[in-house]
Order: C-alpha cells, then sequence, then structure tokens
C-alpha cells in the first residue's frame, strides 16, 4: 500500500527595512556584536516598541502580491518565555489576528502547474543570538538580530513531495525578492524554512506531523523532508506511532534530530500586546501599494511561456529573480535592434527567444554559479550578450568561437546598458573572487574582439571552394579512399580544411562544399 | 515657603526674593530632617539636585523661564532618570543607575524644574500603602503608624509633609489618587494617553498613567502643562494639540452638573468618610453646580476584573529583569533556569511574586478566556457604564477611598482587603478616564479624606475647574500635618 505525503511550510523572511521591527536601531548583519542593540533592543526598564511602518507596508506589498485579504485591522501579541537572546521575556509576534490571511503561490515542477494556498502570513521580531562555542562554560549573546523584523508565511499543508516543498519555497524565495521585501540571503538566514511532514494512507484522515527546523538551503530542505519522510513511513510500516515532536536537521548528518516533542511544548501564554494599539491599515494605504506594486513573476512567467512561447521550466528559470528576468528582457530587446536579425516566422521574438533563453539559463547562469555572484554582476551586459547572438546568427561566429568571445568578455564591471535596481542586494565588492577584480581586459564589443583575435568565421564560398580544391588536390589518397566508401577519410578531409582556415571556416558550409566537390 | 503654591514660588523666583538654589536648599533640608521619620526618599543626591538650581537660576536670570523653572519637584522612583539609582521600590533594580530620561523626566527638564530626588514606593507600583518597597515602608506624615496609601505614597509624603512642593506619581489602579487621598493632598490621573509612559518602568501597560501630585488642584494644573504632550516613542500616547490646563480654573460652577453614583456610597464606606464626602457634595451645590444621582452597575466587577488583568500584563512586564543584563542577579546558580528562579525569587518581593503568579495563572492555557477574555469583556462594561453616566452629568463625584489611612501592617497579611482599597479608584483606570482626588475634610483619628472627581475623556481641564472652586471655598488642601516642625 502506498503513502500520500502531506507537507506544509512555514517561512521566516527578514523584511528588508533599514531599521527594526519596533525600535530604531539598524538592521544591518554582520557588525561587531550588540553594537545595533539600542535601548529597546536589550529591553531596558521603562522603555517600549513602536511598529516600524516600513515593515507593515512590506507585508503588505506580501500579501497583495499573493492575492491575499489584508486585514484592516491585525493585533501583535506577546508570545512569552524565558530565553537570554529574547531580552524582554517575549516576542512580539502576532497571534489570533495576522495582517495578511490567505492568499496562494502558484509553483512549477515537472507535473506541471500546482496552487499552494496560504494560511496567513505575520509580522513579528526576531530573537537575538546565543553564541555557546566561543566562551568557556559560558554563554555569549548577541542582540543585534533582536527585533529584526520577519512576516513568517505559513502554507496550507498543500504540497505532497519534497519537489513541490522545494518548488514552492524558491518560487516563494524569488517572489519576496521581486516584489523587494526580503534580500533572501539564505546564509545569513534572511530567508528560513521549518516544514511540517507527515504521511497518511491516501484518502485517510492526516497523519501526526513533526516539525523540522533549522533548514537553511533549498537542498538541505530537500534532503530533510526526504529524511522524514522514510523515518516517518519506516516507524509506521513497523507498527510504530508518529511522535508530534520539534526536530532538528543536521546537514553534517543528513538527518532530523528531535529536539523536543509536544508534552515539553512551553505556554506561551499569547495576548494582546498592551504597549501596541492595534494595527490598522486604511483602505487608501492598500491602494497606494497596489499601484506601486511591480509585474509579479507569475505574470511575467505567463508572458513568457503564453508569448515568447519557451518551455514552462524554462520560463520558471527566468523568473527566478526580477534581475535574471530584467536581464533576459534587456537582451532578446537589444537583439532586436540589431540589423539583419533573421526573425521567426509569425511572432517575431519567438525564435530569438529562445536563444537568448538558452543562454541565459545555461551559459551565462553557470558562469555566475561558477563564480558565485549574481546576475547584476554579470560581467557581460544584455548588449553584448545580444551582438553575441548576433554574431552567431549571421555565420561569423561558430559556436566554437561563440564561447571563446564569451570568455573573453567574462571580465567583472564590464559597462551595464540595463536597469540594476539592486533591489535588496547585499552582495558587496569584496564578494567577487580576486580574479575577476584584477582581469585587465577591458569591455569590449564583440565586435572588437572578433577583430582583435581574428575569430571571424569563413562563410565566403569561393573562398572556402578554393580551400578545398586545394586540400582535394593535396589529398588524393583520402579522395580514393571516400569515393571507395571510406566515410572516415570525409572527416579527414573536413579537419584538413578547418586547420587550412585555422578552425575559422564555417563548418557546415565546409562539409555542403566538400560533399558537392566528392559528388562529382 | 514651604506652603507657598508653584504659583507663588514661581512669581518669587521671577521677582528674585528667592533663588532656586536657596529654594531647593531649602527643600532638602527638609527632606534631610524629615525622611528618617517617613522613608519618603529612596534616592535623594544634592550635588545633582543642586547643580540643576544653578542651571535653572541662570535662566531666570536671562529672563528664559518658564513657569516651573527653578522649582523643586521629587520624582515617583519609577521614572527612569539619567544617572539617578531607579530601582522602581525593588531589590531587583537596587543596583540599575537610569541610561537615559523618561520622557516625563525630559519635560521637567526642558521646563527647568530641579529634582529633588526619587521617591519611594510599592515595589514595581504593586500596593495601596507603600509598605512593599524593598527600602521599607513610608510612613504617614499625619501618623507614622498609619501608611501613607500607594502606591505613590513617597510622593503623597513628600508633598504632605512639605519635603517637596510637588511631585509625580503614576496610576495603574489608583496610585496616585488613594496615596493623595490618605495623605491629605492632591493627585490627578489623566486621561489614558495623555502622559507618555515611556521611561516609565511598566507595571500594567494598559492601565499606568502618569501624573502630578501637588498641594492645590491650580498646582496639578501647571504641573500637568509640563508633564502631557505626544510622544512618538509611545505608541499608546495620543497626539492632540496642546492645552493649558489652568485655563478654566475659575470658572463658576454654576449648572455644573454632579454625578453621584450609588454603588459608591454603600456597604464597605467607612462611615466618616461618607460624611466628609458628603459635605463636599453639598459644598458644591451651594457653589450652584446640581446633584444627579447616575449609576455604574457594574462598578462592583472593576477590583476582580482589574486583578485580572493587571498581574497578566505585569507577569510579561517584569520577565526582563532576569539577571541576564542589568539589575540584580543570584550569586550562586546551577544553570540558566536556576539563574532565573533564584534572582527573581530573590529579586523580588512577595507582593510582587504573588502578582506575577496570578498574572501567569489567567494567561494560561485554559484560563486565558476564563479569566483575561472575560476581564476584557468587562472592562467594556465599566467604561460603556461612564459613557452612559457622563451623557447626565459633567463629572462622577465620590470617595476616593473606603477608609482613612490604616495602621502600617494592618493589611499585609490579606491581599484582598488591600486590594479593596482601590475600589472607587479603579473603574476610572480600566476606562481610561480622568480622575483626581483632593482633601476633603477629615474622619477618625485625625486622618484626611479624599474626594474622588471623575470626569468624561480629555476633561482635565473641567476635573481641575471643579477642585479649584472648591479649594478656593475651602481650606482641607492647606491644612498640615501637626507634629512634624523640624
Amino acid at each position: 500500500m502506498s503513502w500520500e505525503i502531506v507537507i506544509g511550510l512555514e517561512t521566516h523572511a527578514q523584511l528588508s527595512t533599514a531599521s527594526k521591527m519596533f525600535s530604531g536601531a539598524s538592521t544591518a548583519f554582520g557588525a561587531p556584536p550588540n553594537t545595533q542593540a539600542g535601548a529597546v533592543d536589550i529591553a531596558l526598564p521603562g522603555v517600549l516598541p513602536v511598529a516600524n511602518k516600513g515593515a507593515v507596508e512590506r507585508a503588505i506589498r506580501f500579501g497583495l502580491a499573493v492575492g491575499a485579504t489584508i486585514n484592516r485591522r491585525s493585533v501583535f501579541a506577546r508570545k512569552n518565555y524565558f530565553y537570554p537572546d529574547l531580552p524582554k521575556g517575549y516576542q512580539i509576534s502576532q497571534f489570533e489576528l495576522p495582517i495578511v490571511q490567505g492568499g496562494e503561490i502558484s509553483i512549477v515542477t515537472k507535473e506541471g502547474e500546482k496552487k499552494i494556498r496560504l494560511t496567513r502570513a505575520h509580522l513579528e521580531e526576531d530573537a537575538g543570538k546565543s553564541l555557546h562555542e566561543d566562551f568557556q562554560g559560558m554563554s555569549g549573546i548577541d542582540l543585534n538580530r533582536a527585533g529584526v523584523p520577519l512576516l513568517e508565511i505559513v502554507s496550507e499543508p498543500d504540497m505532497r513531495s519534497a519537489e513541490e516543498a522545494v518548488a514552492y519555497a524558491k518560487t516563494l524565495h524569488s517572489l519576496v525578492r521581486w516584489i523587494g521585501i526580503c534580500d533572501g540571503n539564505m546564509q545569513e538566514g534572511s530567508f528560513r524554512c521549518d516544514a511540517n511532514v507527515s504521511v497518511r494512507r491516501p484518502g485517510g484522515p492526516l497523519g501526526t506531523r513533526t516539525e523540522t527546523k533549522n533548514v537553511n538551503s533549498f537542498r538541505f530542505l530537500e534532503r530533510a523532508i526526504e529524511f522524514e519522510i522514510r523515518r516517518q513511513i519506516e516507524i509506521l510500516e513497523g507498527g510504530g506511532k508518529i511522535v508530534q515532536e520539534t526536530r532538528l536537521y543536521d546537514p553534517d548528518r543528513d538527518e532530523t534530530r528531535s529536539m523536543r516533542t509536544k508534552e515539553d511544548a512551553q505556554d506561551y501564554r499569547y495576548f494582546p500586546d498592551p504597549d501596541l494599539l492595534p494595527l490598522e491599515v486604511t483602505e487608501e494605504w492598500i491602494e497606494r501599494v497596489r499601484k506601486e506594486l511591480p509585474e509579479l513573476p507569475q505574470a511575467r512567467r505567463k508572458y513568457y511561456e503564453e508569448q515568447l512561447m519557451l518551455f514552462p521550466q524554462d520560463a520558471v528559470a527566468l523568473t527566478s529573480s526580477l534581475e535574471v528576468s530584467q536581464y533576459f528582457d534587456a537582451a532578446l530587446s537589444k537583439l532586436r535592434e540589431i540589423p539583419g536579425i533573421p526573425y521567426g516566422s509569425q511572432k517575431p521574438d519567438v525564435a530569438n527567444a529562445k536563444h537568448v533563453a538558452n543562454w541565459v539559463i545555461n551559459d551565462i547562469s553557470s558562469y555566475l554559479n561558477r563564480n558565485n555572484i549574481s546576475i547584476t554582476q554579470c560581467p557581460i551586459s544584455p548588449l553584448q550578450l545580444a551582438q553575441l547572438l548576433a554574431r552567431i546568427f549571421d555565420k561569423t561566429l561558430s559556436s566554437k568561437t561563440a564561447k571563446e568571445v564569451f570568455d573573453a568578455m567574462w571580465i567583472p564591471f564590464a559597462q551595464k546598458d540595463w536597469p540594476n535596481p539592486a533591489r535588496g542586494q547585499r552582495q558587496q565588492l569584496s564578494d567577487i573572487p580576486p580574479n575577476l577584480l584584477t582581469s585587465t581586459l577591458s569591455p569590449n564589443t564583440v565586435d572588437e574582439i572578433i577583430a582583435k583575435r581574428g575569430l571571424k568565421q569563413l562563410s565566403d564560398a569561393g573562398a572556402i571552394e578554393k580551400i578545398v580544391d586545394d586540400v582535394l588536390a593535396r589529398n588524393a589518397k583520402q579522395v580514393e579512399d571516400y569515393r571507395a566508401g571510406k566515410d572516415k577519410a570525409f572527416n579527414s578531409l573536413v579537419g584538413q580544411v578547418m586547420k587550412a582556415t585555422q578552425g575559422k571556416a564555417n563548418p557546415a558550409q565546409v562539409n555542403e562544399i566538400l560533399k558537392r566537390k566528392l559528388a562529382r | 515657603m514651604l506652603n507657598a503654591s508653584l504659583k507663588d514660588l514661581s512669581s518669587s523666583l521671577a521677582q528674585k526674593k528667592i533663588s532656586s538654589l536657596e529654594l531647593t536648599k531649602l527643600f532638602l533640608g527638609r527632606i534631610a530632617a524629615l525622611n528618617g521619620k517617613l522613608n519618603a526618599f529612596i534616592t535623594v543626591d544634592e550635588e545633582k539636585s543642586l547643580a540643576q538650581a544653578r542651571v535653572a537660576d541662570g535662566r531666570i536670570a536671562k529672563r528664559a523661564s518658564q513657569p516651573l523653572t527653578g522649582i523643586p519637584v521629587a520624582h515617583k522612583d519609577i521614572f527612569v532618570a539619567r544617572d539617578w539609582p531607579t530601582t522602581c521600590g525593588s531589590k531587583i533594580l537596587s543596583n540599575f543607575i537610569g541610561p537615559y530620561d523618561a520622557h516625563v523626566i525630559d519635560r521637567f527638564n526642558d521646563a527647568g524644574a530641579v529634582s529633588l530626588g526619587k521617591t519611594n514606593m510599592d515595589e514595581f507600583a504593586m500596593g495601596s500603602s507603600s509598605e512593599s518597597s524593598f527600602y521599607g515602608p513610608v510612613k504617614n506624615p499625619w501618623s507614622t503608624d498609619c501608611v501613607p496609601g500607594g502606591s505613590s505614597g513617597g510622593s503623597a509624603a513628600a508633598v504632605a509633609a512639605r519635603m517637596a512642593p510637588a511631585a509625580t506619581g503614576t496610576d495603574t489602579g489608583g496610585s496616585i489618587r488613594q496615596p493623595a487621598a490618605l495623605s491629605g493632598v492632591c493627585g490627578l490621573k489623566p486621561t489614558y494617553g495623555l502622559v507618555s509612559r515611556y521611561g516609565m518602568i511598566a507595571f500594567a501597560s494598559s492601565l499606568d498613567q502618569g501624573g502630578p501630585m501637588a498641594k492645590s488642584a491650580e498646582d496639578l494644573a501647571l504641573l500637568l502643562n509640563v508633564m502631557a504632550g505626544f510622544d512618538p516613542r509611545d505608541s499608546t500616547s495620543i497626539e492632540r494639540d496642546a492645552e493649558d490646563y489652568a485655563r478654566d480654573l475659575n470658572k463658576p460652577l454654576l449648572g455644573l452638573r454632579v454625578g453621584v453614583p450609588n454603588e459608591h456610597f454603600g456597604k464597605g464606606l467607612a462611615p466618616d468618610v461618607g460624611k466628609a464626602v458628603e459635605a463636599a457634595l453639598a459644598q458644591l451645590e451651594k457653589l450652584g453646580a446640581k446633584r444627579i444621582p447616575v449609576a455604574l452597575p457594574n462598578s462592583g466587577l472593576s477590583v476582580p476584573a482589574y486583578y485580572a488583568i493587571a498581574p497578566a500584563e505585569a507577569s510579561s512586564n517584569l520577565s526582563r529583569f532576569d539577571g541576564a543584563r542589568y539589575g540584580y542577579r543570584a550569586k550562586d546558580y546551577r544553570d540558566l533556569a536556576d539563574m532565573y528562579c533564584r534572582t527573581r525569587a530573590e529579586g523580588f518581593g512577595a507582593e510582587v511574586r504573588r502578582r506575577i503568579l496570578i498574572g501567569t495563572y489567567v494567561l494560561s492555557h485554559g484560563y486565558y478566556d476564563a479569566y483575561y477574555l472575560k476581564a476584557q469583556k468587562i472592562r467594556r462594561l465599566i467604561a460603556n457604564d461612564f459613557t452612559e453616566a457622563f451623557k447626565r452629568c459633567d463629572v462622577v463625584i465620590g470617595p476616593t477611598s473606603p477608609t482613612v489611612a490604616f495602621r502600617i501592617g494592618a493589611k499585609t497579611s490579606d491581599p484582598v482587603q488591600m486590594y479593596l482599597n482601590d475600589i472607587y479608584t479603579i473603574p476610572a483606570n480600566l476606562a481610561g478616564l480622568p480622575a483626581a482626588s483632593i482633601p476633603c475634610g477629615f474622619g477618625a483619628g485625625g486622618l484626611p479624606v479624599g474626594l474622588h472627581l471623575v470626569g468624561n475623556y480629555f476633561s482635565e481641564a473641567k476635573i481641575l475647574n471643579v477642585a479649584h472652586q472648591y479649594q478656593r471655598e475651602t481650606d482641607w488642601h492647606a491644612r498640615e500635618p501637626a507634629g512634624l516642625k523640624q
């Protein structure tokens, strides 16, 4: 008998405000411990919280982007528990009345498109950090993170596989960055997922779930969920019972471990925070935020699929971030401006779009990944990519020489002629590998590089014919072999021609001319 | 000078009849002489006070003074003040030095007032007798065997004993008005949100409100002019235009509708207190006021509702005192949980611990609806009672406290009896309404009786008008406790 897997995710997205949720202290990452903790953050006697309007606005933006209800009135509540990294002894969160209710996220997997419903999204503050390792017999407390604004996004248990869960997390990740409410930096903890996992017999009642915490990459999310599914099925098939508990994923051992069971769950004694009045959001505010909302990734994805006829998975890849999408759009539009570009038949963009998409998704992406930089730092501008494609289309470049030009252009800080909104961009100059920084190559145009390196493909039929004639004359033996039915001899002849043209001859043309001449 | 009104002190300072330095020294001397007997102050720092007085004299000399410039004011030790110990009457903050100024302290500093010191109080303002202080009980200047009321008992005693011309207090369930009544001074709890709570150590955030304590309604008005005002650091602070709370002091009371709630004159009210209050009502009628019976039918629910809401908020508000970052920390502990337990068990007194336990209980899973939520509903009913009453009257008047001051130790073993002391004052906190207490005579043992005046939201000027007109015709507020001569 098979098992059905049921997954819901709780995601903490750190909102990209300059100051904290309830205080004026800075939220910048990486400052020396406790230098970004003010009177409110360390909970001095007498201090009071004041809600950050920017954080509220970001929550509204999110709610509108997922088609949720924005509650006109929501309530901040206190979640009470003692821990040294929680200075007030309570966390301010939203409990009964969150600011965002409902909504949905549309994901794409190999099975196609699926809608994942959202339960809610609420505002809260982060806790500080306890450092247990660096102090012998003591714990250090860093309150820089205490009070940093978070949006906790809770999904319905609508996912049925680890793959769906990862697709959901990635789509959510791209959305929060796209609408500029979160920088999505997972290493710095700006985007963290907890996975609620249970299994059941198809059609049966929901099984007991576990919550797995501490998952800070998509890969770990997938591994953690898969481990948890295997663990639960094993227990159930062995006749055991699942214990409702919180588990921690250990990436080093690739397993989840029990952190605490429901029995030792704390009573948080939630109650409305009397220091903060209910949060009232006016219709005008919501409408203003709605007007300022950019075109959403899902709409863009639909455009790529339906107008540019790109494959759904390619459309997903191109909408993984606003910057990638903008880069693609810019390259496509630059390509169209180059004279003599062969268009597709009906919709002019379709043929070009396919090529541009391939280059962005494959070549550009793998280069960016290898160098660990984002597309906003891509040394090849959309214009350069367009020029490169144009020279491939007009057969100036072969795929081999195109790669060489591409490599030559791979230098940082080439002039960019496309918008760089740099929303939430945290990556610093120092993050770029030094070999890119020290490169002395200048951001030449594609044509300059072709000229300088003599890479122009030989497509002049007359010239190629002359060389072919020459090669045939000098290789009577191979010609004979070929005519005797030895196909290998043909390849050898092609190689000779290519060698004679220093690889610049258009191989297709060489083939065609050789065949024609040999046929005689 | 010890008995002078703030207005008179201000003009004496302006006319150079006395300097702020001399005035401050006068009151510091009075504190030095009497504090051993009354224990009204936790902290006095002559150097700091005199330095402020010198600055004030400079302002006066440059004719850059405001009404309170150069006037010494005592502050309840619940207000955080920069470089001053701020203990809140608790061992757990016994080593805490204020790193910033509360909004109220800021306002007094800006006005050029001189801080005379930090006054004693019930620990974390939890109490009605000022006996729960880590620094020992405050004595009532009218009879040192008796309590001065609480929790702002130190401020009340300081004003009553003329150790300070004026003082600040805070009122969560009657903590300004009840000690004012028991100590024979005037006190005003403003509309919730009028005075910023920033820097006022929280007891029950939805009820806490700072306010002035002084010898007369007129003095209260001048003090409130300084204390009130919007503060963006307090989300419950109300943004509204500044008012002069003294503007209506001299309005005649002809036609004033005085609502008298039956519920505040029934069982539990001591006859001597009832008599004094009746006489005051008669006096107001003589001034042209009309007496109108009003009903506050849910008034009897106010004490139980209060003792669910206030401890609930307190249990959470006091969580920050954990020994981790500041304040007292237990010396020996095994681990983190043990550090918390010992620190808080040793750092908090019995009444504070009791209220943390009550509050934790009422917020607990399974009890929240029955206690906290129900109490919130009662709170709404009580506020509605007043809304109805104010359709028919301008002020609601009754006794501030059911009895005159009781003996020290008389109620410490029976918390419920202690809690019932605030039965008439708590409704105003639950509703967020402004209310004052002014002296209106003497009861058993020659101890003062307080008259309680509750007004509609933002009607502080009206309350002070009524009180001032009453005080023009009577001299209860001007009486001074005997036997305190230096």
